[in-house]
């Protein structure tokens, strides 16, 4: 079965039993625009089919004509709830591109941002779970740390949601010692909060059976759909980027990977609760390593590529050369053609990436986790309740900004 | 990590002989071009044989090479053996005037979306999937946007009225 066939009767014939009916693309409890055609019968579901594509920007076209260090906004819309992991992502892909080595240091700080970022991620994810099934106070208890993450963002970067955070080469200023003590601020506070999270909701009976058995999927049925993050490790295949193919020193640090056994709702949102706690152990490793490096180092030392700062551009001739260059992308790229992998909040995502020595790149792809593993969902809710296709959308933690590009 | 390259190189070039070409090895990743008519059979080969086992298609995507006569899109696939943990590129060129190619939905259900998105940008016509419509752009769209006939507006162009579009020029209510 590669295609759902949808059942098309003619209106008034005395066989349709089923009716049609459209969730979304602009439904509250779709959050995002999908849109779902479902056919029913009563309350089950027989057959539906997604339409996508509702805010499509053609990102890869744009980049196509953007000069490298203007395609990372770009990265941000794509999944929104994580953009520090995609930003991180895009200069990762043209580090290796242009064979840029970063200090330890940058590599750490790289580390805290990303995993904090799959903390706010995840915690939207399993929140919107519970607000599906009826527990709104869950939610409710976990956004004000997504806030503590968000002034972390800030305090970096100057801005929130769409955060455009650090340079290829590195971040683009230091991190302020405000920053480390409201990252340690949200370490101390951050686990009582979850661990209150996890007792209300991990052994609910109202929870549990709402979501056990809900939209499951066998090992081999995700492979073959091609998931990856959380989802795929809730069916129980032990894939995660990060260890498969480490990279910002992701193997100087110690940690597990989560996996579940049936691949259903509760599944994922288990693994994604462990999840969190790596990520918190993670960047509490990150925060002890960085003790031991000096604290002035956050950027590699690629002239041609990262910008100066500004008062060098006023004062010298050099940096003032460099940065004319880099704002007008004259920098030299190498031609090559690559592959970068990074695990996103929601699985794989890969930047294919041909230069041809150009200012832009002459083909960008994005590899979006949610576009390849939402084609999964018409089968995951085939013969389910209304009410467990919105709980089962929630909980595979699409986003619409990925699924689109 | 046992599974070398030069050892896929090898496995691919005993079973399919001449027809493997272009291999290349970028950023440690082995590349490799193949007929259209032989994609198939090639991906059949890297799932099945049990010391590849590329079981895994990660992605799907094609380039526009314009210059390139007869070969002008280049259907790409990303696959990757989860055990060994190895990836590898496999190409498959085809010109822009017959855009056949096999799909690759029945030996990957994540092809299908990968395909239509292909087909929507690209116009590669996959033979044989079950559902080759557009997805991302609306269904009256008569052109593939992604090919390089279709440049972005140039921003060095003078020729557009600034006025209508609230830069500079008269500003009235």
């Amino acid at each position: 079965m590669s295609e759902q066939q949808h059942i098309i009767l003619p209106e008034g014939s005395i066989e349709r039993q089923t009716q049609t009916l459209n969730l979304g693309p602009t439904h509250p409890a779709t959050h995002g625009v999908f849109q779902n055609i479902l056919e029913i019968d009563g309350e089950r579901i027989v057959s539906s089919e997604s339409t996508v594509g509702y805010i499509h920007r053609a990102f890869e076209k744009i980049a196509e004509r953007r000069p490298y260090y203007q395609i990372t906004p770009l990265t941000d819309r794509l999944n929104y709830c994580s953009s520090p992991i995609n930003n991180m992502g895009w200069h990762l892909t043209v580090e290796k591109l242009l064979g840029i080595q970063t200090p330890k240091r940058v590599d750490y700080l790289r580390v805290i941002i990303m995993e904090l970022a799959r903390i706010t991620d995840h915690l939207i994810c399993n929140g919107v779970v519970g607000v599906d099934s009826g527990a709104f106070s869950g939610f409710l208890y976990l956004m004000k740390y997504r806030e503590l993450a968000y002034e972390i963002y800030e305090e970096i970067c100057g801005s929130r949601l769409t955060t455009n955070i650090g340079r290829v080469g590195g971040f683009e200023r230091n991190f302020t010692p405000a920053a480390f003590e409201k990252i340690e601020r949200f370490l101390k506070e951050y686990p009582e909060a979850l661990k209150e999270f996890e007792t209300l909701m991990n052994r609910n009976r109202i929870f549990m059976e709402r979501t056990q058995g809900v939209g499951p999927i066998s090992a081999e049925r995700a492979m073959n759909y091609g998931f990856t993050g959380p989802n795929l490790r809730a069916a129980g295949v032990d894939y995660d980027v990060r260890v498969a193919q480490p990279y910002s020193s992701y193997e100087d640090f110690d940690f597990t990977i989560p996996v579940g056994t049936t691949g259903d709702c509760y599944d994922r949102f288990l693994v994604r609760n462990a999840e969190m706690w790596e990520s918190l152990s993670i960047i509490r490793q990150a925060m002890d390593k960085l003790k031991d490096l000096p604290s002035d180092v956050y950027h590699a030392d690629v002239p041609a590529y990262y910008l100066p700062e500004k008062s060098a551009v006023y004062t010298k001739m050099e940096a003032l050369i460099y940065h004319f260059k880099i704002i007008m992308g004259e920098s030299d790229i190498l031609p090559g053609e690559l592959y970068f992998p990074v695990e996103g909040g929601n699985g794989e995502l890969g930047f294919y990436l041909i230069s041809d020595g150009g200012r832009s790149p002459y083909r960008l792809h994005f590899r979006r986790p949610c576009f390849i593993y939402y084609q999964a969902y018409a089968e995951l809710i085939k013969g389910a309740m209304l009410s467990d296709a919105v709980i089962c959308m929630s909980s595979l933690n699409l986003i619409a900004g990925e699924l689109d590009a | 990590m046992s599974l070398t390259n030069d050892y896929i190189k090898q496995r691919l070039t005993e079973k399919f002989g001449e027809s493997i070409s272009q291999v290349e090895e970028s950023f440690g990743c082995l590349s490799f071009a193949a007929p259209k008519d032989l994609n198939l059979k090639v991906m059949q080969f890297l799932y099945d044989d049990e010391e590849l086992q590329f079981r895994f298609l990660t992605d799907l995507t094609a380039v526009h090479y314009p210059n390139r006569t007869g070969e002008e899109l280049a259907v790409v696939y990303h696959l990757h053996n989860f055990k060994e943990r190895v990836r590898l590129r496999f190409k498959v060129y085809t010109s822009i005037e017959d855009t056949r190619v096999f799909t690759a939905t029945r030996l990957y259900e994540s092809a299908n979306w990968m395909e239509r998105e292909t087909y929507d940008f690209f116009g590669v016509n996959f033979v044989g999937h079950p559902n080759l419509k557009r997805i991302l752009n609306v269904d009256e769209m008569t052109y593939f946007p992604m090919r390089k006939e279709f440049p972005l507006e140039d921003q060095t162009r003078t020729d557009k009225d600034d006025e209508m579009f609230g830069r500079g020029g008269h500003i009235g209510i």
